[in-house]
């Protein structure tokens, strides 16, 4: 069987998301092929050649591709779909938006987030926010998977694949407006190795940013926060870490003020090392942490700034 | 303009899944249960376009068993005109749910489906998508906020990394996200004219659509737990364990 994967990027850069999904493509079949959909994006194409593994790229390039409209990416992916038996996508908010359409259109039913592939047709998904796992198996023809990527290694580089060029679909009903992208030095959520969180314990939106921000720049980790801290204004909604907001696995996660909530547990319970400082002992958050500092914060956290040095 | 608002009826938002022990599913017996909370933000966003004279009529539809004219109810609560129910005692599918609704927004000749990015039941995040491709219509999904004028829609999207907002011709399927808006208390005035509201009762045969399972569920099994660890005493035990034991700093 032949495997599509859709690269993930923006346009300039080609991110590891997409080496993670090639990995679950790679337990399905030895025929991978990339797709990068976007506008200006002949180093992505060319960096998605060099994962290992790695059959071909196919660069579809277009202005509503590059802007992410889904009707235009599922159109341009339906369009390829006839040489190929499963298309995954990495679970980014991105890949979420078209991956259903394709499906539709293929009359296909989508598995979403797959974490593991147990065989060629068989995949374990989370359900309710990560308090069940589901393995389903399906008999469509053509298969479409959404993958989370925390739940794979990256594939490695080392491969040369050839990039092939094919026309992008564009969209009529809709039309990209403009976009607001947060800028920041600090590493991407999703790909950082230490992430620092802060919850609804901070209290205000300038002691989040007092405590956690000088913390997680000390750390060179990216800033995450807990649902109830971005609904109570305290964090950016871009920073929410949980079911409903980002899931992320880095190799230690420092959770501050946080409670515990399940839904917080469903999108960090992965990372490698878990560290929790909160100033009540009885918080949910210390039955998944590895180190636990049961203190309030306003001392704990100066005290472990000086102990970094 | 008709707004039809897709409604599911999932375990309460604070109630843990607990699986059963033969892994065939997740227990629901005896489990409090509510509408999912992203539909909750849909109905509000529907009602507040009504309150606005954007839309002149709003139609709540759920996909379910009996019960799921209650989850109906609470939106007519919410200010939802009337309802319709395509009953189901089986589990329906994220693809046969759109198709499901794909033909009540044809046959309603609704303008927008205003329905949540996702249920927290099985967290799929696909039947607004797959709605819009089926139906022909533009979307907008993981919406933050949406102007309706003129035929159009500007939605303002939550997408990785900050926002992007989008212009989509109507008619058009839009999925609300947690920022949305926050959706009100039904009052008991509402609550008892809501009773009086009509909800029509349909079968998933009644719409030609084809709900049989396309996925075969293996099992259902309990995530690894993870055990807890050690406590410290001290920001400075943790910095050495950090360094030394887990070899992470």
């Amino acid at each position: 069987m032949a495997v599509l994967v859709v690269a993930d990027s923006d346009n300039a850069h080609l991110r590891d998301t997409t080496h993670k999904t090639v990995t679950a493509a790679l337990q399905m079949s030895g025929d991978v092929d990339i797709l990068v959909l976007g506008q200006g994006a002949d180093a992505v194409a060319a960096a998605a050649g060099k994962i290992a593994g790695v059959r071909k790229v196919i660069l579809a390039e277009g202005a509503d591709v590059g802007h992410g409209v889904a009707e235009a990416i599922s159109e341009t992916i339906a369009g390829l779909m006839g040489g190929y038996d499963a298309l995954l996508v990495p679970a980014t908010s991105a890949g979420k938006n078209f991956a259903p359409r394709v499906a539709a259109k293929l009359d296909a039913s989508p598995i979403s987030d797959v974490i593991e592939v147990v065989s060629a047709d068989t995949f374990v998904r989370p359900i309710y926010a990560g308090n069940a796992l589901e393995t389903v198996q399906t008999g469509d023809a053509k298969k479409v998977l959404t993958v989370r990527p925390t739940a794979f290694k990256a594939a490695g580089e080392g491969g040369s694949a050839a990039v092939e060029k094919v026309a992008a679909a564009s969209a009529t009903g809709t039309t990209f407006v403009s976009e607001e992208m947060v800028k920041s030095d600090r590493p991407e959520l999703t790909a950082a190795k230490i992430v620092v969180s802060g919850g609804r314990a901070m209290g205000s939106a300038e002691e989040f940013q007092r405590v956690i921000e000088p913390l997680a720049d000390k750390l060179g980790a990216a800033v995450g926060a807990s649902r109830a801290a971005v609904d109570a204004g305290y964090a950016p909604n871009d920073y929410q870490v949980g079911q409903t907001g980002k899931v992320v696995a880095p190799a230690l996660y420092i959770a501050i003020g946080i409670s515990g909530a399940i839904q917080h547990l469903a999108g960090m319970k992965d990372s490698k090392v878990i560290v929790a400082i909160n100033k009540d002992a009885d918080a949910p958050i210390f039955q998944v942490a590895d180190y636990g500092l049961v203190a309030d914060y306003k001392t704990a956290v100066p005290e472990l700034m000086a102990a970094l040095g | 303009m008709k707004v039809l608002v897709p409604v599911k009826r999932v375990i309460d938002y604070n109630v843990k899944a607990r699986v059963k022990p033969d892994q065939s599913g997740v227990d629901l017996a005896n489990v409090k249960m509510s509408m999912n909370p992203f539909c909750e933000i849909a109905v509000e966003e529907a009602v507040r376009l009504k309150e606005k004279g954007v839309a002149t009529e709003v139609i709540a539809v759920s996909v379910g068993p009996t019960q799921a004219q209650e989850t109906i109810r609470t939106a007519l609560a919410m200010g939802a005109d009337r309802g319709i129910l395509i009953q189901s005692d089986t589990d329906v599918e994220p693809l046969a749910v759109a198709k499901l609704l794909a033909a009540v927004a044809k046959e309603e000749g609704a303008e927008v489906v205003l329905m949540g990015k996702q249920a927290i039941d099985g967290d799929n995040n696909a039947v607004g998508q797959m709605l819009s491709q089926l139906l022909g219509w533009p979307q907008a999904t993981f919406a933050s906020k949406v102007e309706i004028a003129g035929g159009k829609a500007v939605v303002t999207r939550e997408v990785d990394g900050g926002l992007q907002v989008l212009e989509v011709a109507l008619p058009a399927v839009i999925t609300a996200d947690l920022r949305l808006n926050e959706p009100r208390y039904a009052s008991l005035p509402n609550i008892m004219k809501a009773k009086k509201k009509e909800i029509a009762v349909k079968a998933t045969g009644d719409y030609g659509v084809d709900v049989a399972p396309r996925l075969k569920v293996l099992k259902v099994s309990e995530p690894p737990k993870r055990t807890a660890g050690v406590k410290v005493e001290t920001a400075a035990d943790l910095v050495s364990k950090l360094k030394t034991e887990a070899g992470v700093l």
